[in-house]
């Protein structure tokens, strides 16, 4: 493998997806560069989350290809394993491990999967408690969370593997408003960290704010592509500015 | 000629005149349809009493027909006399056999049930469709026809290597009665786990867990309290299955009682305080297990 850190780390090309007859993906081609924030944004049914979940091999793709860090997540003999040590994910609904406390759901994976020692793992895991700002919470189970907790604790079990690209699919979809803010801040803090980040949202002030690159996504292509404030100020494209005019 | 054949396959008494002058016994008939639905209709409000009502409606038939058989020559008394010579006997060889047989049963369908079942969400097809098919099919087949499938076409010892093992007929009744179990428990695993939403699978896929280990660390962990009350249903629902081994000749509790009113001079008035005996002694058994696995229920649906 001859990646290096002047390549793409996550490239994608010409990648189409279908679920039965319906084509959700059709034809998508970018590249995200390490330390790079990009926001896919779009209506929903565009395949954006989709999309990102094809990249940690969650949802085969039929045709293209992925390139995480120079392996080809498009191969039938890829280590999914692998790919996925390299790759954290948060969801929209959090996914927590509802009996584990937030400390082991923290702490799981590093041990059970990567078999490091419990001590270390363990110091780690409060030093992530700190940085998702919940210490004191290390022993709550999910059910005694608020959902901003709750997803700020994933986003914790995700960096607990130390993961080299970061996806984050509509982390903020499910939270009460005034819990958005303090999830938003804690990836905030990732990207300025130099997190590469690769996040599907709805919250365009926020997009706006970390993004390095937005791309809107309508019917399973990208329309439009560009720097936040090009973006967001000079849209060409008919359908981005239709969508951008209905949502700011 | 048609004539011929059409008498010579005519049955004398029914569709052609008799041939004999010997009592022939006709097909069992209900005396009107009215009756049929008399009959349903109380076996539905029979089934629609509260366990209260049923401890009452079986104190009242005990009640009502001990003085009925009492006005016979063999007294009332003299009947639980025996009865109460025979409980020690009928509790010790008896209902604790049927115990033991239900918790060996429950053992052995247990385990092979837990694997049924993970055999259906198995990612290898074949073992998937084969889990699914000996579940259905076992879960879809009359307990006693098994029983009796197994009695007949199990060997009564089995030979491995010089070593003889017999198996006497209550182990194969074990082996009869852990089939149903075992599908039945298949499919409360299969469920269990599949009640599990897909983010779980999923977060702990992103989490490079294999599957294995998702499974073993994630998923179940999480749907075991959801198995414990259906399978302590089950376990009741075999333990008062138990007593359909005694047709086959194992001596349990229904088969020793008989024998015990036979040494007793077969009088009528016994049946009623030896068989209301063994209907309380498992109402007792069971009775606990069904509120207990109610209260279990309730618990666990209110945490989750």
């Amino acid at each position: 493998m001859s990646w290096t850190e002047d390549q793409p780390m996550v490239s994608i090309k010409d990648v189409y997806k279908s679920f039965d007859k319906l084509e959700v993906l059709k034809g998508v081609s970018f590249d995200v560069m390490k330390g790079e924030v990009i926001c896919i944004i779009g209506p929903s049914g565009s395949g954006k989350s989709t999309l990102i979940r094809c990249i940690n091999a969650l949802n085969p793709i039929n045709s293209g290809s992925i390139k995480v860090e120079g392996q080809e997540v498009n191969d039938p003999h890829l280590d999914k394993l692998e790919l996925r040590k390299k790759v954290g994910m948060v969801f929209q609904q959090y996914n927590l491990f509802p009996h584990k406390t937030a400390l082991q759901n923290i702490m799981m994976a590093p041990m059970q999967v990567l078999k490091q020692d419990k001590d270390e793992v363990e110091q780690r895991a409060h030093g992530l408690m700190r940085k998702v700002r919940l210490e004191g919470k290390e022993h709550s189970y999910p059910g005694e969370l608020s959902g901003g907790q709750q997803q700020r604790v994933a986003i914790a079990r995700s960096l607990a593997m130390n993961p080299d690209v970061m996806l984050f699919d509509e982390v903020t979809a499910a939270l009460d408003p005034e819990t958005v803010k303090e999830v938003l801040v804690t990836i905030k803090e990732l990207a300025e960290d130099g997190m590469t980040c690769m996040l599907v949202t709805h919250e365009m002030g926020f997009a706006r704010e970390v993004a390095d690159h937005i791309y809107f996504t309508d019917r399973g292509v990208i329309v439009e592509h560009g720097e936040p404030a090009t973006f967001f100020d000079q849209a060409k494209d008919e359908r981005t500015k239709e969508f951008l005019g209905q949502i700011l | 000629m048609v004539e011929l054949v059409r008498q010579r396959n005519a049955i004398p008494g029914l569709s052609a005149p008799t041939t004999s002058d010997l009592a022939v016994l006709k097909p069992f008939q209900l005396a009107s349809s009215n009756d049929k639905l008399n009959q349903i209709a109380f076996c539905e409000w029979l089934g629609n009493r509260s366990p209260s009502h049923m401890v009452l409606f079986l104190l009242l038939f005990v009640l009502v027909s001990f003085p009925a058989l009492a006005a016979g020559g063999y007294g009332i008394e003299k009947a639980m006399d025996a009865l109460f010579r025979w409980m020690p006997f009928l509790l010790s060889k008896g209902f604790l056999f049927n115990v033991l047989i239900s918790v060996l049963v429950m053992l052995i369908g247990t385990a092979v049930g837990a694997l049924v079942g993970l055999g259906q969400i198995s990612l290898f097809k074949p073992l998937r469709i084969f889990c699914w098919s000996i579940t259905q099919f076992f879960r879809n087949s009359p307990w006693l026809v098994l029983l009796f499938i197994v009695m007949l076409a199990f060997p009564f010892e089995i030979n491995i290597g010089g070593l003889t093992i017999p198996v006497p007929d209550w182990m194969k009744a074990v082996i009869g009665l852990s089939l149903p179990i075992m599908a039945n428990i298949a499919e409360i695993v299969r469920g269990a786990v599949q009640s599990v939403p897909t983010g779980q699978w999923e977060a702990a896929e992103s989490l490079a867990f294999s599957r294995t280990k998702t499974l073993w660390q994630i998923i179940l962990p999480q749907c075991f309290k959801r198995m414990i009350p259906p399978w302590m249903n089950w376990y009741a629902i075999l333990t008062m299955a138990t007593p359909l081994v005694s047709i086959l000749g194992v001596e349990d509790i229904l088969r020793l009682s008989r024998d015990a009113m036979e040494a007793e001079g077969n009088n009528p008035a016994l049946l009623m305080p030896f068989y209301s005996f063994i209907l309380i002694l498992f109402f007792i058994y069971c009775y606990p297990i069904a509120k207990w696995t109610q209260r279990l229920e309730r618990k666990f649906n209110v945490k989750t």
